[in-house]
C-alpha cells in the first residue's frame, strides 16, 4: 500500500522552508488563485467543486459542493475556517496548518471567489499556539505580496483572512458552537432550526464553515479539475485523505491515501505493524467519538460508507489501535472523561449522563464495581441516546452526548467479559 | 483603568479586526492572561468597557473556557495530556511524575509561582503519545523520566521564552510527524504564544 501525495507534496518536497511564501510560490503556489480570479467565474469553480464529489474531512462527511450550494444571497457573507482541531486521536490539520498554512490560504482565496465572500475567519484552537503562527505569519505574507487585501491580484476583489484562536473548548468544532465563540459568547451549540449556517451564521449572517483539509485540497481541485479528484478512491469517498495513525503501532504518524483498502493492510504496511508483534484487540477508526470495531474486523475499508455500514464512522480520520494487553475499562473511562470534561452543559442528559458514566467506570476500573453496574452503564447511555442504535438517536442539541454512549456500546456488546471479571463477584448490590 | 496605554493600543487594533466589536472578546482574554496569568477582576471591568458589554458578560464567558484561567499560575503550566491515544502509552505515569516532582495536584499552583500543573484533554500530539506542553508549547513522546528532566531543567534555568524545538531535542522522543523546520519563536507567559496584531485590514 502506498501513499498517494496531493495535499501533502509541497511539505514533503520543501522540508525546510514550505510554510514561508517564496518556497510556495517558486512551486506553482498561488497559481491557481490568480488564474481564478482573473480568468474563471464563481459558477466554474463550484462545478468542479461538485464534480469532484469531495466531502467534509471534520467528520460529519457532509458534501461540499451541496454545502457551498446552500449559501443564501446577502451583502454580507463570511467564510470560517473550522481549525479547532480537538477529536482524540486527530492531528491531521495541525501539519496542513503548520507544514503548509499558504495551501490553506489559496484554497480560502478560490472558495472566497466563488461564494462572493470578502471576510474570512481561520478558528484555530488555543493549544495550537505554534501552527497559529505559523498560519499568522503566513497571511501577512500574503497581504504584503497582494494576495489579500484590496484589489487582490491587482482585481477588483477585496478579501480579508482574521487569525481567531479559541481557548480550550472541544465543542466548538461544531460549528454552531464554533460561531457563537466567535461571537465572543460561550461556545454552545445552538438550537436548531435554523439548521444551516449557510443560511444564518455568524451574526446570523450566510456562512460557510469547513474544515482546514477540505479547503486545503481546493487548490489541487481547481489546478486538476474536479473529475481528476473524483477519479481517485472509490465512489462516495473520493480523493486522497490524511489518516492520522496512533496508539500501539511502530510508525504514527499522517498518512496521505486514497480512501478503499482495508485497516489492516493500512496498519500493516504504512503503520509497520502492532507493536512488538502484538494482537490488535480493538480499534477506534474515526476519532474517540467512532464506536470501536474489534481485532478481528481489520478486513473492513475505509471508506465513509463501509465503516458506516458496519455501524461506526469514519469521523475526522483518526485511527487508534488498541494491542492485546490494552485495558479496555480504562480506555473507554478515558474517552468517557474526554467528553463529560468538555460537554457545554446546555442539555440535561449529556451534562448529568456523561458525568455517571465517569464515576460508574471508575468505579468499575478501581475495583469497586457493582454487579448492578453493567445495566446501569447501559440504562444511562440510553437515557443519552434511546435505543443505543447507530447513528444515534438525540436527546441532546449537538452529538457530544450521543458520542460518549460509543465506547460503552462498544465495550458491553463486544468486550463484556472484560468489563465483568472487574467487579467483585461477593458484592451484590 | 489597570491597562497601560500599550495594551490597551493592542486591545483597540484587535476589536478593529472585527466586524462587530463583541467578537474581540476571545482575544482579549488571552491578552489579559499574558498580562497577569490568569482573567483579573481588573482586566473583566475593562474589557467590559472596551466591548461594550456588562461584567457579568465577560465573566460567564471567560469561565466557559478551560484556557482562561480564574487563578493566578506560576511561570510554566505544565499541561499533560490524558486523552485516549496517550493513555495507553503509559501518560498516567508521566502525569504521576510530574506531580510527584512538582507537589501539586490538578490545577494547583505551587507557592513560589513557578509551576501550574493540569492534566488535560487531548491537545492533538496523538502520534507522540504521551504528550506535554508548557505554556502550550508542545513536546511529544515524553518518557517519564524525561518529564522530571523538563521539569529540572525549567526549575535550575528558568527561561523567559519557551520553545517547542528546543524541548523537543532535548526531552522528547517519538513525534507525530517530521517539524523539520526549525521554529524559535516561543511562548513567555500561560497565554499561547501568538498575538494577532499585524494583519491590515482592507477595509475600515
Amino acid at each position: 500500500m502506498k501513499e498517494t501525495i496531493l495535499l501533502t507534496k509541497h511539505m514533503r518536497d520543501n522540508p525546510e522552508d514550505s510554510h514561508l511564501i517564496d518556497s510556495y510560490e517558486k512551486n506553482n503556489g498561488y497559481s491557481t488563485a490568480k488564474k481564478t480570479i482573473l480568468e474563471s467565474s464563481p459558477e466554474k469553480i463550484l462545478e468542479e467543486i461538485k464534480a469532484s464529489n469531495i466531502r467534509g474531512r471534520g467528520g460529519a462527511g457532509f458534501p461540499t459542493g451541496v454545502k457551498w450550494g446552500f449559501l443564501a444571497e446577502d451583502e454580507d457573507r463570511y467564510l470560517v475556517i473550522n481549525a479547532d482541531e480537538s477529536e482524540p486521536g486527530t492531528f491531521k490539520d495541525r501539519i496542513l496548518l503548520e507544514r503548509d498554512p499558504h495551501q490553506l490560504i489559496e484554497g480560502i482565496i478560490i472558495t472566497c471567489f466563488s461564494a462572493n465572500i470578502k471576510e474570512a475567519f481561520i478558528y484555530i484552537r488555543g493549544e495550537y499556539a505554534k501552527p497559529a503562527r505559523r498560519v499568522q505569519q503566513a497571511v501577512e505574507q500574503a497581504y504584503q505580496k497582494g494576495y489579500l487585501g484590496k484589489n487582490i491580484f491587482g482585481s477588483e476583489i477585496n478579501l480579508d483572512i482574521v487569525v481567531h484562536l479559541g481557548a480550550g473548548a472541544y465543542i466548538c468544532g461544531e460549528e454552531t458552537a464554533l460561531l457563537n465563540s466567535l461571537e465572543g459568547r460561550r461556545g454552545e451549540p445552538r438550537l436548531k432550526p435554523p439548521y444551516f449556517p449557510a443560511v444564518k451564521g455568524l451574526y446570523m449572517k450566510p456562512t460557510l464553515v469547513n474544515n482546514v483539509e477540505t479547503i486545503s485540497s481546493v487548490p489541487w481541485i481547481i489546478e486538476n479539475g474536479g473529475e481528476e479528484y473524483n477519479k481517485l478512491g472509490v465512489e462516495g469517498s473520493t480523493g486522497t485523505r490524511i489518516f492520522s495513525l496512533s496508539g500501539h503501532v511502530n510508525n504514527p504518524g499522517n498518512y496521505e491515501i486514497e480512501m478503499g483498502s482495508p485497516f489492516g493492510e493500512f496498519v500493516e504496511t504504512l503503520g509497520g505493524g502492532i507493536r512488538n508483534n502484538k494482537k490488535v484487540k480493538a480499534y477506534i477508526p474515526g476519532g474517540a467519538s467512532a464506536p470501536w470495531f474489534r481485532g478481528d474486523q481489520l478486513d473492513i475499508k475505509m471508506t465513509i460508507d463501509d465503516v458506516a455500514n458496519n455501524n461506526s464512522m469514519l469521523g475526522s480520520g483518526a485511527v487508534v489501535m488498541m494491542d492485546e494487553d490494552t485495558n479496555l475499562v480504562s480506555a473507554a473511562k478515558s474517552i468517557v472523561s474526554f467528553f463529560a470534561h468538555e460537554s457545554c452543559g446546555q442539555c440535561t442528559p449529556c451534562r448529568e449522563g456523561t458525568t455517571w458514566l465517569e464515576m460508574i467506570l471508575d468505579r468499575i476500573a478501581s475495583g469497586r464495581g457493582r454487579t448492578s453496574d453493567m445495566n446501569l452503564l447501559l440504562d444511562v447511555c440510553d437515557n443519552i441516546s434511546p435505543g443505543l442504535s447507530w447513528p444515534p438517536k438525540m436527546t441532546t442539541i449537538c452529538p457530544l452526548g450521543p458520542s460518549a454512549v460509543s465506547p460503552i456500546t462498544s465495550l458491553m456488546n463486544d468486550f463484556r467479559d472484560e468489563v465483568e471479571s472487574l467487579i467483585p463477584t461477593k458484592v451484590l448490590l | 483603568m489597570s491597562w497601560d496605554d500599550k495594551l490597551l493600543k493592542q486591545a483597540k487594533k484587535i476589536i478593529k479586526l472585527y466586524p462587530q466589536k463583541r467578537s474581540a472578546l476571545g482575544p482579549l482574554l488571552h491578552l489579559a492572561q499574558s498580562k497577569d496569568g490568569y482573567i483579573s477582576d481588573d482586566s473583566i471591568t475593562v474589557i467590559s468597557e472596551l466591548v461594550g458589554i456588562t461584567e457579568v458578560q465577560v465573566k460567564s464567558v471567560s469561565t466557559f473556557y478551560s484556557m482562561y484561567k480564574q487563578e493566578p499560575t506560576g511561570k510554566y503550566l505544565l499541561s499533560v495530556c490524558k486523552s485516549i491515544s496517550c493513555e495507553i502509552n503509559n501518560s498516567s505515569e508521566v502525569i504521576n511524575k510530574v506531580q510527584e516532582f512538582t507537589g501539586l495536584n490538578n490545577n494547583e499552583t505551587d507557592e513560589e509561582e513557578l509551576f501550574t500543573f493540569e492534566a488535560v484533554e487531548c491537545i492533538g500530539a496523538c502520534g507522540g503519545a504521551p504528550a506535554v506542553q508548557v505554556n502550550y508549547e508542545t513536546v511529544e513522546g515524553v518518557t517519564p523520566e524525561n518529564a522530571i528532566n523538563l521539569c529540572k531543567w525549567l526549575k535550575d534555568t528558568k527561561p523567559d521564552v519557551v520553545v517547542a524545538d528546543e524541548m523537543q531535542e532535548n526531552f522528547g522522543g517519538i513525534k507525530s510527524f517530521d517539524w523539520a523546520i526549525q521554529d524559535n519563536s516561543g511562548a513567555t507567559s500561560t497565554a499561547p504564544g501568538f498575538q494577532t496584531l499585524k494583519t491590515t485590514k482592507a477595509k475600515k
